[in-house]
């Protein structure tokens, strides 16, 4: 015989969102309400395969009778909140968080979703004059926590500029594109790896993303799953194939295929989905939506497809 | 947990031995000791191994105290022991400003130029320093291993005129604070530690002048300075210990009744009536419940707290039991930041002689309950003292503050319903079970019942710590200590601290109380009270507030990450002669999202001041 388990059904509460009524399951987030009722709601540190951080705040709403915004992505929705995505409030919020961002980091390479918020916000990254030069090696991750730096005269935008660390043949990290919205910590540590390769580290706008002492990744714990790769919202990190044919100008999308196919190495049978171009293997991810892999892989689905390209007629 | 550690140099004997000393030595191979045979059989890495994470903060401490910085060798160590990724390790240590993580020279000197020591020439007295020793972050040559002087947040000695932490590795003791301090001072400390006995004891001065100066008859402060600090007995020949007697006698619900009647709010900054956090927790089913002190004291401005630890430990001792009485808690956490040396040796001293005597252990003077407490020391991080943040780093991580809700009374410490209070908020617990809640309840005024401990710093005849019952003036205040000094002219009053709000001459007859300061968009804070004379550079005060927030966000969220850097860097072409009228709508749209979308009340406050300032007319080219 087999036992079946039945989910006890989840009670349901009746949010107010924009005037209008929006029904979701108990435990839902307002995220999801405003999802549900086909609200855009714009999410950087968000993501559904890991927990969230509620850092980056550019999906406040206003709730009626909170003092500040609060995170839709982390907020439960109850019954009889009234929510307001559109008011000047939140608006204000989301541009600012936008124009921060992208004043002090490169987001050129994040989402068509992000470059959309980004003009839709009216988020204008000029406003704080030219960006400072970029850093040198390692320079940001020798600052010390609340010391103050050099006094500023403002005339330029502090940011994130520095070289990219390339230390390994696997993936590289672009911190110039770093917005610090913890998926990476995450997705190494506790939510899927568990191989805490990588942590916070410094403080404030001096806080980094970092191994121990920055060591190198080879002197790290790093085992190269590409975890962290998959859920950078800003293409911070990128496997190293992506960034030399970046590097060429030979990186293109559009000539690109993406075959979903299942990972040849172990009975797990990992969900990939092979990026192709000129009938090479350019990149693998797997989907986030996968039972099996909730989007992560280990180092052999993500960066073990040499062999399929070893071909001899080639050699 | 399988922790990769690739240290090239180990730990040195010291650096182990200095871990060892804290935590024990290690037992098998799996936690840093030598392997053992048995060792292959067994597995020790699971919870129980990771469950005293917990202690790394305190780990790190010994780390820099014994050697100065934290090695990656020593660093492996203490992750090897407490079974801690590396990188999460350096994650914390690279957080606190008393932690260095790169080699360091053996002597540290953090000199304060924060608002109240900017008023009174910290600018001069860091010329003097850098005539002295070179420099700030260059090294001088001292004692074989080098002294390096910085500059500092706010120390807690703001009514000294100055003041700096001695940090120091190898000898005894590791931290000092000097106030008012001098580069010779400094010196001839560091040359010949015994020579001043204990340092900072001559340092405390001006506080009886508020005891038994202007005002109704102290509450907070009877015993300061009548006590012997370190003597049970003579906190017992002063009352002390009744209180806990008559809680006890109450009961757990008589004794949160007379809480609740009382209407007691939070002296911490946020003003939280005080009974509804412990009814929360108390009522709880979850156990255990955990209760903490909050003496993590950094409001740029604030030294109540100090004061109150080194001069009546033994009273936060006593009412941190009743607390733990009160919410059901067998453990209590006094966390106090790491530059008051003075105050944790007398806290802990004052722990350990209540423990010999039955006042804390397993049977609090034969009552029938348990309680104990333990001194954890923050490591430099204003932040830490936002309660969230301090529950983290009680658990040994960053201090970043956690989303709320959930709240402490749900899910705080170790996940357990945790009521967090600050020392004076506790101090007053004794007084209103003395009077009883009702009669605590009539003194002050409708809103904020009981008294206050008013710092005054700055342009200020006297300044000190000052014990007024609510409602007496702000011009009753500053005249109690003396006026401004010099017979100057008052240009301003910056209320509450650096998260607080400048307010003008005009508001001298503000009664300071919780509804009036609100009414006036104003902020009581942590009790400061900065006297500004009509000599003082108010651009560069602004700019020091706004350099403060920049050093001090924990930078988790991006509208105060980002947001504190932005608005230092417009207040520094203001300062440079943008007028202000051409910066008026990036600096709305910076106050708006720091204020709405920060996840903690440091960013939520840290256009304050300043906004406060533009409102008041007080920027070149702000008026409106
Ligand atoms: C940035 C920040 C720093 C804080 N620092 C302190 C502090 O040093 N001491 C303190 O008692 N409360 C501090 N607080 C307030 C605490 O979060 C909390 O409200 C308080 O400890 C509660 O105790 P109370 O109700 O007795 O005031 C701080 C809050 C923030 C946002
Ligand atoms: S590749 Fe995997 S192990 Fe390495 S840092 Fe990224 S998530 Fe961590
Ligand atoms: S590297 Fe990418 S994933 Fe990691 S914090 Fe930065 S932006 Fe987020
Ligand atoms: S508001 Fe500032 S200090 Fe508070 S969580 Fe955000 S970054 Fe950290
Ligand atoms: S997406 Fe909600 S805070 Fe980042
Ligand atoms: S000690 Fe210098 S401002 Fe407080």
């Amino acid at each position: 015989m087999t036992a079946v388990f039945l989910e006890t059904p989840k009670r349901l509460v009746d949010v107010e969102i924009d005037g209008r009524t929006v029904r979701v399951p108990e435990g839902a987030t307002l995220l999801e309400a405003c999802r549900s009722a086909g609200i855009d709601t714009p999410t950087l540190c968000y993501l559904e395969n890991l927990t969230p951080v509620n850092v980056c705040r550019v999906c406040v709403v206003e709730v009626e009778g909170s003092r500040t915004l609060v995170p839709s992505c982390s907020r439960a929705a109850e019954t009889g909140m009234k929510v307001h995505t559109d008011s000047e409030r939140v608006r204000t919020s989301r541009k600012m968080v936008l124009e921060f961002l992208s004043s002090s980091a490169d987001l050129s390479l994040a989402s068509a979703d992000v470059q959309r918020w980004i003009a839709e916000y009216g988020a204008d990254p000029s406003r704080y004059g030219d960006p400072e030069p970029p850093h040198a090696a390692g320079a940001r991750d020798a600052t010390r926590p609340g010391e103050h730096e050099a006094a500023t005269d403002g005339a330029e935008a502090a940011t994130v500029h520095q070289p990219v660390k390339y230390d390994n043949d696997s993936y590289v990290r672009d911190y110039s594109r770093c917005i610090l919205c913890y998926k990476c910590v995450e997705a190494c540590g506790e939510d899927a790896q568990n191989t805490f390769a990588i942590a916070l580290a410094g403080r404030g706008f001096d806080a980094r993303i970092s191994t121990e002492f920055d060591v190198t990744l080879p002197d790290s714990a790093c085992v190269y799953c590409g975890n962290c790769i998959g859920v950078c919202p800003t293409d911070a990190l990128m496997p190293a194939s992506e960034y030399h044919m970046r590097q060429e100008g030979t990186w293109d999308e559009s000539q690109q295929t993406v075959t979903s196919t299942v990972c040849p190495y172990c009975g797990v049978g990992c969900n990939v989905d092979l990026h192709v171009q000129d009938n090479t293997i350019v990149k693998v991810t797997s989907p986030l939506e996968s039972e099996v892999t909730h989007g992560h892989l280990c180092v052999k689905g993500r960066f073990g497809y040499e062999f399929v390209q070893n071909r001899p007629d080639e050699q | 947990m399988d922790l990769k550690l690739s240290a090239e140099q180990k730990a040195t004997a010291a650096e182990k031995a200095a871990v060892d000393k804290v935590i024990g030595p290690s037992e098998t191979g799996w936690d840093g000791g030598e392997r053992q045979a048995r060792d292959a059989h067994v597995a020790f890495g699971g919870h129980a191994a990771r469950s005293r994470r917990h202690l790394l903060i305190g780990v790190l401490h010994a780390i820099q105290e014994a050697a100065g910085w934290i090695s990656p060798g020593a660093l492996d160590y203490a992750c090897e022991r407490l079974t801690v990724p590396p990188a999460e390790a350096y994650g914390v240590a690279s957080f606190y400003a008393l932690f260095r993580t790169a080699p360091s020279p053996g002597a540290v000197v953090h000199v304060c130029d924060d608002i109240a020591c900017q008023v009174n020439g910290a600018e001069d007295l860091c010329e003097r320093m850098k005539r002295r020793f070179g420099d700030a972050g260059t090294e001088a040559a001292f004692d074989g291993s080098g002294v390096t002087w910085q500059r500092s947040p706010c120390l807690g000695q703001c009514d000294r005129g100055s003041a700096a932490l001695i940090q120091r590795a190898g000898g005894q003791p590791a931290r000092v604070q000097i106030a008012p301090a001098d580069p010779e001072k400094i010196w001839s400390y560091l040359t010949d530690p015994q020579s001043q006995g204990t340092p900072a004891e001559p340092t405390i001065r001006s506080e009886e002048e508020g005891a038994d100066g202007p005002g109704p008859a102290p509450r907070l402060l009877t015993r300061v300075g009548a006590v012997d600090p370190e003597s049970l007995g003579s906190y017992r020949a002063a009352g002390g210990y009744q209180m806990l007697r008559r809680a006890a006698g109450l009961g757990r619900h008589g004794t949160l009744r007379e809480v609740k009647e009382a209407k007691l709010l939070g002296r911490g900054g946020a003003a939280f009536p005080t009974h509804i956090k412990w009814d929360a927790v108390a009522s709880n089913p979850v156990r255990p419940h955990y209760v903490v002190c909050n003496a993590d004291e950094s409001e740029p401005g604030t030294f109540k707290d100090r004061v109150l630890m080194e001069r009546d430990p033994y009273a936060l001792v006593e009412a941190l039991t009743i607390m733990g009485y009160a919410c059901g808690a067998e453990q209590g956490y006094i966390y106090i930041r790491g530059e008051y040396p003075l105050a944790e040796s007398r806290l802990a001293h004052a722990i350990e002689t209540a423990r010999a005597q039955g006042f804390l252990g397993g049977d609090v003077m034969g009552e029938g309950f348990a309680f104990d407490i333990e001194i954890r020391r923050g490591a430099g991080a204003y932040i830490a003292g936002e309660e969230t943040a301090l529950i983290n780093s009680l658990e040994g991580r960053r201090a970043e503050p956690r989303n709320k809700p959930p709240f402490p009374a749900q899910n705080g410490l170790f996940g357990k319903p945790t009521a967090v209070n600050n020392v004076e908020t506790l101090l007053s617990l004794l007084e209103i079970l003395r009077i009883g809640g009702p009669a605590y309840e009539a003194t002050g005024t409708e809103n904020s019942s009981g008294s206050r401990l008013w710092c005054l710093s700055g342009c200020v005849s006297s300044p000190g710590l000052y014990e007024y019952e609510f409602g007496a003036t702000l011009r009753e205040v500053i005249d109690g200590a003396g006026g401004v000094r010099d017979g100057r002219s008052l240009q301003a009053v910056l209320l509450g601290g650096a998260a607080g709000a400048f307010v003008g001459p005009d508001s001298l007859d503000l009664p300071l109380t919780f509804e009036d300061a609100r009414a006036a968009g104003a902020t009581l804070g942590s009790g400061v009270v900065l006297v500004l004379d009509d000599t003082v550079d108010l651009a560069s005060l602004l700019r020091r507030i706004t350099q403060f927030f920049r050093d001090e966000s924990c930078g988790q969220c991006v509208p105060c990450r980002v947001g504190t850097v932005r608005q230092e860097e417009l207040f520094a072409r203001v300062a440079s002669g943008t007028p202000f009228s051409a910066e008026r709508d990036l600096f709305a749209d910076i106050a708006s999202v720091t204020r709405d979308a920060s996840i903690c009340g440091l960013g939520q406050t840290a256009v304050s001041a300043v906004d406060s300032a533009v409102k008041l007319g007080l920027i070149p080219g702000a008026s409106s």
